[in-house]
C-alpha cells in the first residue's frame, strides 16, 4: 500500500473521448486503485473550471500526485503541469494520460476495447504517478536568434517583428527574389494597394532595420541539428548546383512560413486546355495587364463565366483529392470580378458557385458586384457545369438550383475556373524540419485553436499559408503570432529543460566506463566515491539530455533516467496487463 | 477484447509499444487524429529515446503477458544519438536472444523506425504485427507455439 494521495480526472473532451470511452466506467473502475485518493470525470479538464476543481482538490485533499486521462501530452502537459504549479504541487508529480490520440480517436469502432484500453493506461498512469518525485528543472541558455523560411508577405511581417523585439532575424529564400505571390498582385481588398506596393513597403522597412536581418536568396535549409532554444541549422546557396556553398547559422527558434501554390486544373477538367478557359491566376494577370478593355486572343471579352470550387473540396475518391475548402478563392473570384466591371462596365459576368464563403468585411463585396451586373448561379455538386467547345463555340452548360434546376447554357468569351490553393512542393525542407503534415498536406499546427502556430518539433513554428490556405492579411496574422511565440522561446535568454536527467546507484556502480563510451554529449564522467572507497561514474546534469542511451549498456543497472527507472516501467507495464 | 490467453481464433495479442516522446509518439498520435484504426490491445509506454529501451523491460513484460512488444524506433530522426537506428537494433537483439534462452519466440520483438509523421506506417505496422502474434499464439506459458 501506498502513502500517496492521488487524484485522477477522467475528460470527455465534449465527446471526443467519451462518445467512444465510456469514461464513467474508467472513473469507477480505477477509484479503487491503490493510492487514488479522489476519482472524478470531467467535460473539458482544460477549461478553466476545469482547471480550477483540479486546483481546489490539490489544495483540499492535500494531493500529492495527479493524473489527467485526456489528449495527447503534446497539447495540454504544460497546462495540467501549470494546474499544479498553481496548487503548490509539484509539476512534475503530474503524469498525462493520452486517452483521446491513442485511444478513442484510434478505436472508433471498437467502444469495449477503447473503454478497457484507456482503464489500463490510466492505472498505468496512477502506477507512474506513484513513483513520481519533485523535481526541478535545468535552465539552458537561448540563442536571441531566429531563423525565417521563406520570405513572402508572412516571413518578411514576422522578420520585421522579431527585429524590432531586439532579435537578430535570418531570413532564407529559394527564389532569387523576397516577395513571394504578394508581389506578384494587382491591386487588393480591402486597401486597394497592389501586392508590389505592399511587398515595397515592407522591403523598405527590413532596410531600415539593417543588420538586425540578414536575408539570404536562392538558399534553401539542408539539416537542423540541435534542440529548442540552439539549433544548428545548414543553409545551401546557390540552388542545387555544384556551386552552391553551405552556411551554418546558430538560431534559438525557426518560423517556416513557405506558403503555398495555385491548383493546376487536370488537363479537360472544366474544359481546361480548350480555348478559352483559364484559372484565376491566369485571368488576374489578364486583368491586370488590361488598358481600358478586357482583351483576350486579340477579340474584346464581353463574358466571362468563372465556374467556383476548381481543385478544391473534391470528393475524397478523386487521385490526391483536395478535400478542404481554399477559403481565399470566392474572395479572390469576387474582387477580381469588381475590377473587372471598372475596366469595363459592360463585360457580363456569370458565376457559377456551389456555395459562396465571403466572410466578414469581405460580404460587402459580394453584395457589391451583384450590383454591378454579375449573376450567379449555384450548381450541384453531382452536376457540376459542363465546358466544351465540341461545335466551334466555348459553351457552359449548367443546371441552376436557385430556379429549380433549369438547364442553362451560355456562351462565353473565357472560362475562369477559380482553383485553390495547394501545399507547395517543399520534401526536402519538410524532411531536414520533421514537421508535421495534415491530411490536407499542409503543415500540421499542435492545435488549431490552441496552439495553432506551434509544430510537435519545440522551437519551430509555422506561419502564413505553409499551413493551410489563407489569405494576405490572416498570413500576417499568423505570422505575428509566430513571430511572438518565437520572441517568447528566445527572449527571456534562457529556457527550461526537463530535469529528466541520468543518475548513478553509487551502491550499484563498479566504474566499467561503459556509461561514458556511450554518452557522446560527454556527460559521464569517471570520479571517486571517498566513503564507499571506489570509483564510480558520475552524470553531469547540465549535460545530460536525459536520453538514456547509456541506461541498457550498464551491467549492473546502476544508471537510470529519472522518471525512467526500472520500477517506474515495470510497474507501468504491470499495471497495463492488469484483467479488466 | 480482453488481454491474456483465450480461445485461439478470437485470440487478440495485446501489442506494447515502446515510443519516444519526439518522434514516434506524434506519429503514433497522428495516427489517432487521422482516425486510422489499429487494435485497441496496443498500448504505448513513451521514453526519451528508443536506444533507452532495457532489455529486461521487454523480457518483463512478455513474461507478465504481452504477447508482443513494437519498438517505435526514433530512426535516424533521433535529437540525441546520430547512430540511435544501431543502438536500438542492439537493443531488439539482446531482448530477442533473451526471449530465446527462456524460451520465448524470438518474433515476439520487433522494431520499426516510425517518425513524426509516420502515422499510417504505425497503423500497418500495429495489424500487420497483430496478425502475425495471432498465428504465434498467446505468449503465457504453454499458450502459443513458442515451444514451452
Amino acid at each position: 500500500m501506498t502513502e500517496r494521495k492521488v487524484g485522477v480526472y477522467i475528460c470527455h473532451c465534449g465527446g471526443n473521448i467519451s462518445d467512444y470511452v465510456d469514461v464513467h466506467k474508467v472513473r469507477d473502475v480505477v477509484e479503487s486503485e491503490d493510492g487514488v485518493a479522489i476519482a472524478k470525470t470531467t467535460m473539458f479538464a482544460c477549461s478553466d473550471a476545469g482547471q480550477q476543481e483540479m486546483i481546489d482538490d490539490i489544495k483540499e485533499q492535500k494531493l500529492d500526485g495527479l493524473v489527467v486521462a485526456s489528449c495527447s501530452p503534446k497539447l495540454h502537459l504544460l497546462t495540467f503541469r501549470g494546474v499544479a504549479k498553481r496548487a503548490n504541487l509539484n509539476p512534475y508529480q503530474y503524469v498525462q494520460v493520452d486517452i483521446r490520440e491513442q485511444d478513442s480517436w484510434a478505436h472508433r469502432e471498437d467502444h469495449e476495447g477503447a473503454t478497457e484500453k484507456a482503464i489500463r493506461l490510466v492505472r498505468a498512469g496512477i502506477a507512474k504517478v506513484r513513483q513520481s518525485q519533485p523535481l526541478k528543472p535545468t535552465e539552458v541558455e537561448t540563442v536571441k536568434k531566429a531563423l525565417i523560411v521563406g520570405g513572402g508577405i508572412a516571413g518578411l511581417r514576422a522578420a520585421l517583428v522579431l527585429a524590432d523585439m531586439g532579435i537578430y532575424v535570418y531570413l532564407i529564400e529559394r527564389e532569387e527574389k523576397v516577395g513571394g505571390w504578394a508581389s506578384k498582385f494587382s491591386v487588393m481588398y480591402p486597401h486597394d494597394k497592389s501586392g508590389k506596393e505592399l511587398i515595397g513597403e515592407l522591403l523598405s522597412e527590413v532596410a531600415k532595420r539593417g543588420s538586425k536581418i540578414t536575408i539570404f536568396t536562392n538558399a534553401e535549409l539542408l539539416k537542423k541539428g540541435g534542440y529548442l532554444g540552439n539549433f544548428d541549422i545548414t543553409v545551401g546557396i546557390g540552388g542545387d548546383t555544384n556551386e552552391a556553398e553551405t552556411i551554418n547559422l546558430k538560431v534559438g527558434a525557426v518560423i517556416v512560413a513557405t506558403g503555398f501554390d495555385t491548383y493546376k486544373p487536370k488537363q479537360g477538367e472544366f474544359g481546361y486546355g480548350l480555348k478559352g478557359v483559364v484559372t484565376l491566376p491566369e485571368f488576374k494577370a489578364m486583368v491586370e495587364a488590361s488598358d481600358g478593355k478586357l482583351e483576350y486572343d486579340g477579340q474584346q471579352v464581353k463574358n466571362v463565366t468563372y465556374i467556383y470550387c476548381v481543385g478544391s473540396r473534391q470528393k475524397a475518391d478523386v487521385e490526391n483529392a483536395n478535400t478542404y475548402c481554399s477559403r481565399y478563392c470566392c474572395n479572390a473570384a469576387i474582387h477580381t470580378s469588381t475590377l473587372v466591371s471598372k475596366v469595363d462596365p459592360t463585360v457580363h459576368q456569370f458565376h457559377l458557385y456551389r456555395d459562396i464563403r465571403t466572410y466578414g468585411k469581405y460580404e460587402t463585396l459580394y453584395e457589391e458586384t451583384q450590383k454591378m451586373g454579375s449573376v450567379f448561379l449555384k450548381f450541384d455538386e453531382d452536376e457540376p457545369p459542363v465546358v466544351d467547345s465540341s461545335d466551334g463555340t466555348l459553351r457552359v452548360r449548367v443546371k441552376d438550383l436557385l430556379t429549380d434546376r433549369e438547364e442553362i447554357e451560355i456562351d462565353p468569351d473565357l472560362v475562369v475556373l477559380v482553383t485553390g490553393m495547394v501545399p507547395r512542393e517543399n520534401a526536402g525542407l519538410t524532411n531536414a524540419l520533421k514537421i508535421p503534415l495534415g491530411r490536407d498536406r499542409f503543415y500540421n499546427e499542435i492545435h488549431p485553436k490552441l496552439r495553432p502556430v506551434e509544430t510537435v518539433i519545440d522551437g519551430v513554428y509555422i506561419a502564413g499559408a505553409a499551413q493551410g490556405p489563407k489569405n494576405s492579411s490572416e498570413s500576417v496574422a499568423s505570422a505575428l503570432a509566430a513571430a511572438s511565440k518565437a520572441a517568447g522561446l528566445v527572449m527571456k535568454g534562457y529556457t527550461e529543460l526537463q530535469p529528466l536527467v541520468a543518475y548513478v546507484d553509487p551502491d550499484k556502480c563498479e566504474w566499467c566506463g561503459l556509461c561514458a563510451e556511450a554518452c557522446p554529449y560527454e556527460a559521464i564522467e569517471k570520479s571517486t566515491d571517498e566513503q564507499r572507497g571506489k570509483e564510480i561514474a558520475t552524470v553531469t546534469g547540465m549535460l545530460c539530455k536525459g536520453c538514456g542511451g547509456c541506461v541498457p549498456v550498464c551491467p549492473t543497472d546502476a544508471i537510470q533516467v529519472k522518471d525512467y527507472e526500472d520500477h517506474t516501467i515495470m510497474d507501468a507495464i504491470d499495471a497495463l496487463l492488469e484483467e479488466v | 477484447m480482453t488481454v491474456g490467453n483465450k480461445e485461439n481464433e478470437e485470440f487478440a495479442p495485446s501489442i506494447l509499444v515502446f515510443s519516444t516522446d519526439s518522434i514516434s509518439d506524434p506519429g503514433i498520435d497522428l495516427a489517432g487524429s487521422s482516425h486510422l484504426a489499429y487494435p485497441s490491445t496496443v498500448s504505448v509506454i513513451s521514453l526519451p529515446c528508443s536506444s533507452g529501451i532495457k532489455p529486461k523491460w521487454i523480457l518483463h513484460a512478455i513474461e507478465k503477458g504481452f504477447d508482443g512488444v513494437f519498438i517505435a524506433a526514433d530512426g535516424t530522426d533521433c535529437p540525441f544519438l546520430p547512430d540511435c537506428t544501431t543502438r536500438t537494433a542492439k537493443i531488439a537483439d539482446t531482448a530477442q536472444s533473451l526471449l530465446k534462452e527462456k524460451g520465448y519466440d524470438p518474433q515476439r520483438v520487433k522494431m520499426g523506425a516510425i517518425c513524426s509523421v509516420c502515422a499510417e506506417p504505425f497503423a500497418n505496422h500495429m495489424r500487420n504485427f497483430f496478425n502475425a502474434l495471432q498465428k504465434i499464439g498467446p505468449a503465457k506459458k504453454g499458450g502459443g507455439k513458442d515451444g514451452i
